[in-house]
Order: structure tokens, then sequence, then C-alpha cells
């Protein structure tokens, strides 16, 4: 274990499976020398070369199908869309081509790549820099989304996603790249589909994705001051979602509040509400709250930016709301 | 390019074969008996067969919509297509697929496809695998001329040119995007000048000779395996039906037909054939009644195969 940024935890990953296996190979735009518009793909391309660190045009469909037509035909592409918000031009390679191959194909494809993508609020970059689009992959049948939220899981998760068989939408949260945490040395695979219980409490469950969920646990301090014990929960992947572990906490604690960055009009918070109000109803003792952006677009101005951003201070709202 | 006669004669069967499967479709779609679209291939059969005859088996193609004569051409098994066209379960897709969505990876078939230009961005991808890998596979991406207008069949020729990827692009222009002829979708003249924006070959050819397909899309081929990039080839050819079948056509003059139906690719590559000794009436004749009777079987094979359970419709979303 070392204390590591979630970007070099990323970064730790990428290098570690492009070691273990000569199958693995990234592409996207600025990836190369560049290192990538963030910085994730740092000092790959020094160590493994022009041919398995590509730098493409900026053609994002070029991108998404280059990555399907290789993993379709044996390698394990890992590609990165420089923000989601870009995915707007090329949908159709990734929803009705990749993720569909497998099934039209009747089962005789397989489609083993990674397209990693940041998101998220935070930095002044606007409507079309900024978005957080989890809820459109999630109704994707044939991709798996991963939402790491700490370093650790960055590394863990990504490292699932190379050797998982199957395209994996990897988003990672722009304004996480700079936090630290332990991260272990060794290349350890994190199972999909399996939540973190951030903090145990017995009052209120507190679902939160991708940053969010560091939102929940400040919001979680700020609870037990008032004698309101709150249950986090960071669902890692949406999909697969681990219903389970969220229905087990509510049946605990009796009230849920879901929270994500993303719109809140048919985000995932929607689904999750559902999936919790079909699986245990009978547990709840009040409404399911969700917290999520304004339907707007990510405005650009400090004080705008912020009031899109859901606070701490919203979900303090929500669960005195619940439990005063 | 000189094509030797076994070459030759396997190419006219082919494109009977063809021939056979799309009519007989035309027969079952008008008796109701396929559901959905399909899409048929008549007319055009020597663009895929003159350029599928220039592979080796692990070569790779990706095709289209109207794809059955490119599967056709690359090796595809005619009960499995059949089967899966009348959404049978031991179709190539166990139903899941139908008619534009027929794959078979095994024969380097990386399938139809139902997005018109969706086809590029994926062949370049198998050629890259090729390139990474340092083997000599080569890809034929079909497409169409509405797709040639379509954004990502221009990002692809673009990746294919700047990475220099063992990719051909073979363009079947029918003259019609649907309902709509391409003078008024294009103002050039030929696709095949487009390949001067991306500094590779552009080559215009008859589409109804499947010799002069079958050279042209040879000298890509040789280019692409060699390592000279990727190459643009337009077979100008026509399709006889509509976009679909159920299409009435009111788009287009019936003397249109009639002039290329005396353009037929097949009658038109037979007399030449006999012409040349390579084949005599009676062999084309044994050839046409090998093939009615290798159709027959698909058709009851098809016919015979079980439905998909509706609880098989669970499998196959992930590996």
């Amino acid at each position: 274990m070392a204390m590591k940024t979630y970007l070099q935890a990323l970064n730790d990953a990428l290098r570690q499976e492009m070691e273990r296996d000569p199958d693995v190979f990234i592409l996207g735009e600025d990836v190369g020398q560049f290192g990538g518009c963030f910085g994730v793909t740092q000092g790959l391309f020094k160590q493994f070369g022009e041919a398995r660190v590509k730098d493409t045009p900026i053609t994002e469909s070029a991108i998404i199908g280059a990555a399907t037509g290789a993993a379709a035909t044996g390698l394990r592409p890992v590609c990165e869309i420089m923000f989601v918000d870009f995915i707007g031009v090329c949908m159709d390679q990734l929803f009705n081509q990749a993720a569909k191959m497998r099934y039209m194909f009747g089962g005789k494809a397989k489609i083993p790549m990674v397209l990693r993508a940041p998101q998220g609020a935070g930095i002044g970059a606007a409507a079309q820099h900024s978005q957080s689009l989890e809820a459109w992959f999630l109704h994707m049948p044939g991709v798996k989304v991963a939402m790491p939220s700490t370093p650790e899981d960055a590394k863990g998760l990504l490292i699932t996603a190379i050797r998982d068989d199957n395209p994996v939408i990897f988003l990672e949260h722009k304004m996480l790249y700079g936090i630290e945490g332990e991260v272990p040395d060794e290349a350890i695979a994190m199972p999909f589909g399996q939540a973190a219980i951030r903090r145990e409490g017995r009052d209120v469950t507190i679902v939160a994705t991708s940053k969010m969920a560091h939102t929940a646990l400040e919001a979680a301090e700020t609870l037990a001051a008032d004698g309101i014990s709150a249950e986090v929960i960071d669902p890692r992947t949406i999909s697969p979602l681990d219903t389970q572990a969220i229905v087990d906490s509510v049946k605990k604690t009796h009230s849920l509040i879901v929270a994500h960055e993303a719109v809140k009009t048919g985000g995932v918070g929607a689904e999750i509400a559902a999936q919790v109000a079909e699986a245990a109803f009978d547990y709840l003792d009040a409404p399911i709250i969700r917290i999520g952006a304004p339907f707007t677009p990510v405005p650009f101005s400090v004080p705008l930016e912020q009031a899109f951003i859901p606070s701490a201070a919203d979900i303090v709202k929500a669960a005195r709301r619940l439990r005063g | 390019m000189s094509i030797d006669k076994e070459k030759m004669i396997q190419m006219f069967a082919t494109m009977t074969r063809i021939r056979q499967f799309e009519t007989k479709l035309q027969e079952f779609f008008a008796a109701g008996k396929i559901p959905g679209f399909v899409h048929l291939y008549i007319g055009e059969e020597a663009v895929a067969t003159g350029a599928c005859a220039t592979l080796r088996d692990q070569d790779y193609i990706t095709s289209t919509h109207r794809g059955h004569g490119h599967l056709i051409a690359k090796g595809g098994d005619l009960k499995r297509m059949m089967a899966e066209i009348f959404g049978k379960r031991t179709g190539y897709c166990k139903g899941k697929g139908g008619s534009m969505h027929i794959a078979d990876v095994e024969l380097g078939i990386l399938g139809a496809n139902g997005i018109v230009g969706g086809g590029g961005p994926i062949a370049n991808g198998a050629a890259l695998a090729s390139k990474y890998r340092g083997n000599d596979r080569v890809v034929v991406c079909f497409f169409g001329d509405g797709a040639s207008n379509q954004g990502t069949t221009q990002e692809a020729l673009n990746l294919a040119s700047a990475w220099r990827l063992p990719v051909v692009f073979v363009n079947e222009n029918n003259g019609y995007g649907i309902s709509c002829p391409t003078c008024k979708s294009m103002a050039v003249a030929d696709i095949a000048d487009r390949a001067a924006a991306y500094d590779i070959p552009g080559v215009v050819v008859d589409g109804n000779d499947v010799t002069a397909v079958y050279e042209a899309v040879g000298e890509a081929v040789k280019r692409a395996r060699t390592g000279d990039g990727p190459s643009l080839i337009e077979c100008k050819t026509y399709r006889w039906r509509g976009h679909f079948e159920g299409d009435a056509c009111v788009y287009r003059d019936d003397c249109e037909l009639e002039d290329w139906v005396k353009k037929d690719p097949i009658p038109r590559f037979e007399k030449k054939l006999q012409a040349e000794g390579i084949l005599s009436v009676e062999k084309a004749e044994a050839i046409r009644k090998a093939i009615a009777a290798e159709l027959d079987a698909a058709i009851a094979f098809a016919e015979q195969s079980p439905l998909p359970e509706a609880s098989e419709i669970l499998e196959d979303v992930y590996a």
C-alpha cells in the first residue's frame, strides 16, 4: 500500500495491465506524449511506445469503432474519450455497435473494451465539458458502468474493467483526480457489482455515486453531531448495481436518500429509488428523497456552477426532513 | 491480373448462389414467411463476389443492411443464414439478429449492420488488430453510396489513411440511398474521387463486371497486405429491387431498371466464360442445379428448425 492520487492509481492500473497483457493498448485524443488531457496516461507512451499508446485524430466515432473492431478480433483496447460530453458525437458506435454486437450475433462475439471518460462539474468548464451522463449508459444493455470515488477503487475497478470481456464505460470524476488515498501496489481486481459501505449508520441510508460519495460523508459527519446516524453506500458500479446492499441497509435504517451530481430528472437515483420501492417498500418509514442537479445545462460562472452541484447541506437538509 | 479458371467458375457459382438465395427470399417475403425488413442484393452480386474472391479465409469483412451477398461470398453457411432470417434458434445469431445482423466472426464476417455507415470505424479496428499483431490480415469494408456521405465513413477513411491500415473500402454505388438518387445527395459524380482527400487510391469500376471488381479489389488487397495502406474502390451497380421488400419504387422509372437488367452481371459473366471455353452450358446448368439443391436443403433446415424459447431472451447480453 502507498498513498497515491486517484490519477496515479488509474495510471498504475493501465501500466500494470499493459505490462501483464500485450493485447492491452490505449487509444484516444492526446493520450500519447501529451499524456492525456488530465494526465492519466502520462509516461505510458514512453514506456510502451506508439504502437500501444495511440494518439487519434479528434474523431470520436473512429476511436470507439477502432476499439470495437479491435476488441471483436481479440485485442483489449482502452479508449479515452476526453470528456464524457463528447459521447454525443459517437454514440452510435457505442450503443448500436459495441454494446449490442454480442447479443445481435447470438453470443458469438465478445467485445473486451474499456471506454474511459472524465465527467463532472467544478472546474468552470461549462455546459459541454462538465456533465455527468451515467444515466445514459445505465439505460444501455450490453455495457457495464463503473464510477470509482476513491484512488483504491479507481485502480481496482479499472483492472477489472480491462479484464472484463464486455464493453465497460469507466467514468472518472475530474474533481477527484487529485485526491489521495491508500492504494495497493499490486494489481488487484476489484469485483463489479459490490457496493462499498463508506460509513455505517442506523437512521438513514445515503446512496451516493462518484464524487457525491465524499459529499455524503461530509453530510454524515454533520448529521452525527445532530444525533442522526447516517449509513453511506457507494455503489462503485451502477451496472451491475448492488441492489442487495442498498436494500439491506434500507431494511435497517428505514429511510433512503439517493444523491448524484447528474441532473435529478431521469437520473440513476430514480432507478435506485424505484428498485428499493419494489424490493423494500414496506420497510420505508418515509418517502425516498432524490438529490441531484437542477434540470439545466451545467452553467459556467462560479456561483451558478456551485448552485448546480448538489451540496452536503442539501443532503443534511434531506436527512433532517426524514429523521427530524 | 490473370484469374485462374477454377476461381472463375467459383465466382460464377457464388453469384448464382446469391441470386438464387435472394430470389427465394423475395418469394418468402411476399408470402409473409419472413418477419421484419429484408434488403435484397439482386443485381449487385458481382461486387461481393469479385471482392471476396480476392480474400483469404482469415481476412475480415464488414457488411451492411444489404448484406446477404457479402456473407455468402465470404463463405457463409446458407442453412444458418436462412434459419436466422426465419428467426430460428439454429440461425447464425440464434434468432436474435435477423437479416440485418448476421455475423460469423470465425469466418471473418464482423457483421451485417443496420446502421448506414456503421461498419467503417469497426473495419479499422479489425485492421488495427492485424497491424498490431503483425499478421497480414486484410479487411474489406463494404458500404453503400448512402453510407459514403456519413461522417463515420469519412472518419474511418481518414483514420485508415493516417494509420495506413490494411482496409479496402469497397463502395457499392447502386444509385440510391433508399429513395434519394445520388445526384441529389452528393455533388461529386464519382465517390472514388473522395479518396484524393485522404491521399489514397480511388478507383471506379463497373460493378456489374465481376472480373473488373476482382482485379481492382485484388490490387487494393495486395497493397493493404504489403503495408501500403487503404484504398477506395467504387463499384457502380444497381439494385433491382426496392430499398426493402415492399418498396413500391415510386422514385424511379421502370425503363431505368430495364436498362440495368440488360447489364445483369451473371449471364454476362457466363457468356464470357463460355466464349473462353471455361464453362460449358452443361456445367453451368449443373452448377445452378447443385445450388438449387443446396438452397432447398437450407430452406428445409430453416423451416424445420425450432423457434427460440422466450426464456432465451436474457442470454448473450453479456459475456
